[in-house]
């Protein structure tokens, strides 16, 4: 049954998941709660009604897209920590379009602000590709320190040329008009950057499975010095794959300005980017692993806030259950191979 | 699977759903808080307020969420609040004002309070108080215990309210001290422990030794204070003084259990309005803590005598002649700087050190 690999991973990780809750489960009974309950409580808040699934969704599109900013270059054994920083100068440059276009209709606009919310994460990233390329400068920490430099940079501008007038000094941007808000679906908050995620996840797909650029990608990964000889140019996978990873997270930033924030502010997102990293390791770098941990990982922040509710448990116990995954899922899978 | 589970998920809700059925529904109140409920500061006052709250009116229910970021979270966790039963939420962040608003005009049915918005629906209350009269007597006692003359302030934002708290203090201490400066450190967030550390050892370094906090949660520049040796102003939870047994001067703090006990009541009641609460040291939600065993005697009646004179009306914190800290003329000899126009304050004056950017 279990001969196709991929449902052996998805199985793997299900079981993963299952010593993980267990072991969750154990410190919840040390807080004196049932466990049980408490599954429920969860699983009930977060998928057992059409609003709590929509969420859900919600929840997850920033978490795909900074996934696969990762997944992307981690193809060529790129390490991108830099996510978060791609998808504050994402929400930035997209923010640039809400502003100094506020006439264009939805139409015209939307794609504006999505096309250069992508440029903008694609050429933070990138930048540190190019000093990769050039043997410069480790991707790992060019990345890493350019999302201090991308918070301060948006910093900068809501502090000062973007401030709202109207906001009694509150550093944030003005509202954005009405065509620079991406729709939604139904009455839900679930909105266009959905397709966003899937499509860019359908296409990592399919340029893995089924394009020259994807053997090509795997013959890098896989020895770089025999694809040089082959005559494969690795500076531009290097620079290309760093461009086309922070142009996902660029545009998680868009869609998050645009159809959840409504404006731009520093609390932009609550680490999207360093949740993203850790996804795309969970998930091994597959795209339907990807897709599968975005969900259990937004469940778990989702459920974190039902258990609060309604076993009055403190806040800090979602942190627990996350590294309770974590430790099992990621210690599992290094000593797997 | 997902349709599996959530079919699961159902049935067990059914389950349980049957069998709480029959009980009486209490009146149940959401409240959402940004960080910590034990931070010593912003959310621990909600949420002692709501605690206070919840004696006076045993009836109540309180349905609490901690540490929720303003984004997309927010709303969620407001409306899965009402989904459970909330009729009142308290969305205790500035931040949340837009996730509030749009919640409630979603739900009309529900009423929402929120600290400090600039803005209402029909069925929300904005509630704030004004804090530069508290924050000029903080100034008194602090430049009566300092001896180096210097203070330093570490503030999350250069935003007018804090701009206008650091004038006041800066003003009340030099009106027992005209030698004191007061040198501002903005953080950018309302909650960095590392970066508050950071300026708090850099502000003693410079010669500060007291140390005054405008971020959620002043336990950490209250303890690098202590820790030095130097003297802290607290502000936001009574609870802070713990951590500083020897240096603590005193503290502004927002004791918000009898204006939540009076506002669930109205809701309770059908007694609802939506208005916009501004209170001050009339009032009893906002409070001077005791000071601290390093506070020179005469102090406490110096600051009372100038608490009467702002409850009475007789003293202003924003007396003209004033300064800015670059030596242009803010408020002319005679007049005040109304505190009703505190969110137009851009500006440090003179004696402050430090940008309003």
């Amino acid at each position: 049954m279990l001969r196709d690999p991929r449902l052996h991973a998805l199985a793997r990780f299900a079981g993963l998941l299952g010593v993980a809750l267990a072991v969750f489960a154990a410190v919840l009974l040390v807080f004196g709660k049932n466990p049980l309950r408490a599954y429920v409580d969860i699983f009930a808040g977060t998928l057992g009604s059409s609003y709590g699934f929509s969420e859900t969704l919600v929840k997850m599109i920033p978490l795909v897209l900074a996934a696969l900013a990762v997944a992307v270059p981690a193809r060529i054994w790129l390490i991108n920590v830099g996510g978060e920083g791609q998808l504050f100068v994402g929400a930035l440059s997209a923010t640039w379009a809400a502003i100094h276009l506020p006439g264009l209709p939805g139409w015209l606009l939307l794609p504006a602000m999505a096309a250069l919310g992508f440029v903008g994460g694609g050429l933070w990233a990138a930048l540190a590709g190019a000093l990769r390329a050039r043997g410069w400068v480790s991707e790992t920490i060019a990345t890493l320190l350019m999302n201090y430099v991308a918070i301060l940079l948006v910093n900068f501008f809501v502090f000062g040329p973007w401030k709202d007038p109207e906001g009694v000094n509150y550093p944030q941007t003005a509202e954005f008009p009405a065509g620079a808000l991406l729709p939604t679906l139904g009455g839900t908050r679930v909105h266009l950057g959905l397709l966003f995620a899937l499509v860019a996840t359908a296409v990592f797909a399919f340029v893995l499975a089924r394009t020259r650029w994807g053997l090509e990608m795997r013959a890098i990964g896989g020895n770089a010095e025999a694809a040089r000889r082959a005559g494969i140019s690795i500076t531009r996978y290097v620079v290309l794959l760093m461009f086309v990873g922070g142009g996902l997270a660029g545009l998680a930033g868009m869609a998050e300005v645009s159809a959840i924030q409504g404006r731009l502010r520093p609390s932009l997102s609550p680490g999207y980017g360093y949740s993203g990293f850790l996804i795309s390791w969970l998930a091994g770098g597959s795209p339907a692993g990807i897709v599968a941990a975005s969900f259990v990982l937004a469940v778990i922040v989702a459920g974190g806030d039902i258990l609060q509710m309604t076993q009055e448990l403190p806040g800090s116990v979602v942190n627990i259950l996350m590294s309770v995954v974590l430790f099992v899922v990621l210690g599992r899978q290094g000593a797997g191979r | 699977m997902t349709r599996t589970l959530s079919t699961i998920a159902t049935v067990l809700t059914l389950v349980a759903g049957v069998a709480t059925a029959g009980a009486a529904e209490p009146f149940k109140v959401g409240v959402v808080h940004l960080g910590s409920v034990t931070d010593g500061g912003y959310n621990q006052a909600h949420a002692d307020g709501i605690q206070a709250m919840k004696k006076s009116l045993p009836d109540v229910e309180v349905i609490q969420v901690e540490n929720v970021p303003e984004g997309a979270d927010a709303e969620r966790v407001m409306e899965n609040m009402i989904k459970r039963g909330a009729r009142v939420i308290f969305a205790a962040s500035f931040g949340y004002l837009e996730p509030a608003m749009r919640v409630a005009q979603k739900y009309p049915d529900v009423k929402f309070f929120h600290p400090g918005g600039y803005k209402r629906t029909p069925n929300m209350t904005t509630y704030w108080a004004s804090t530069p009269e508290a924050f000029y007597l903080m100034g008194m006692a602090a430049g009566k215990t300092t001896k180096t003359n210097k203070v330093g302030y570490i503030v999350a934002l250069p935003i007018s309210f804090f701009l206008a708290n650091v004038n006041a203090f800066e003003l009340g201490a030099r009106s027992v001290n005209p030698n004191v400066e007061t040198r501002v450190v903005f953080t950018g967030t309302f909650l960095d422990p590392g970066k508050e550390a950071a300026a708090a050892n850099a502000l003693l370094e410079q010669g500060c030794d007291v140390l005054g906090v405008i971020v959620d949660s002043p336990i950490t520049v209250v303890q690098t204070a202590e820790k030095r040796g130097a003297y802290s102003v607290g502000f936001h939870s009574l609870g802070v003084s713990k951590f500083a047994p020897k240096g603590f001067v005193t503290g502004v703090a927002f004791t918000w259990g009898t204006l939540y006990t009076r506002l669930v009541r109205e809701v309770m009641d059908g007694k609802f309005k939506s208005q916009d609460i501004l209170g001050s040291l009339r009032d009893d939600f906002l409070t001077l803590a005791p000071f601290g065993p390093a506070v020179p005697a005469d102090v406490s009646k110096l600051v009372d005598a100038k608490t009467r004179e702002f409850i009475a009306g007789a003293a202003h914190p924003f007396q003209g002649p004033l300064k800015d800290n670059r030596g242009a003329e803010r408020v002319k000899s005679g007049e005040v700087f109304p505190l009703a126009d505190l969110r137009k304050m851009d500006w440090l004056v003179e004696g402050v050190v430090g940008q309003p950017r």
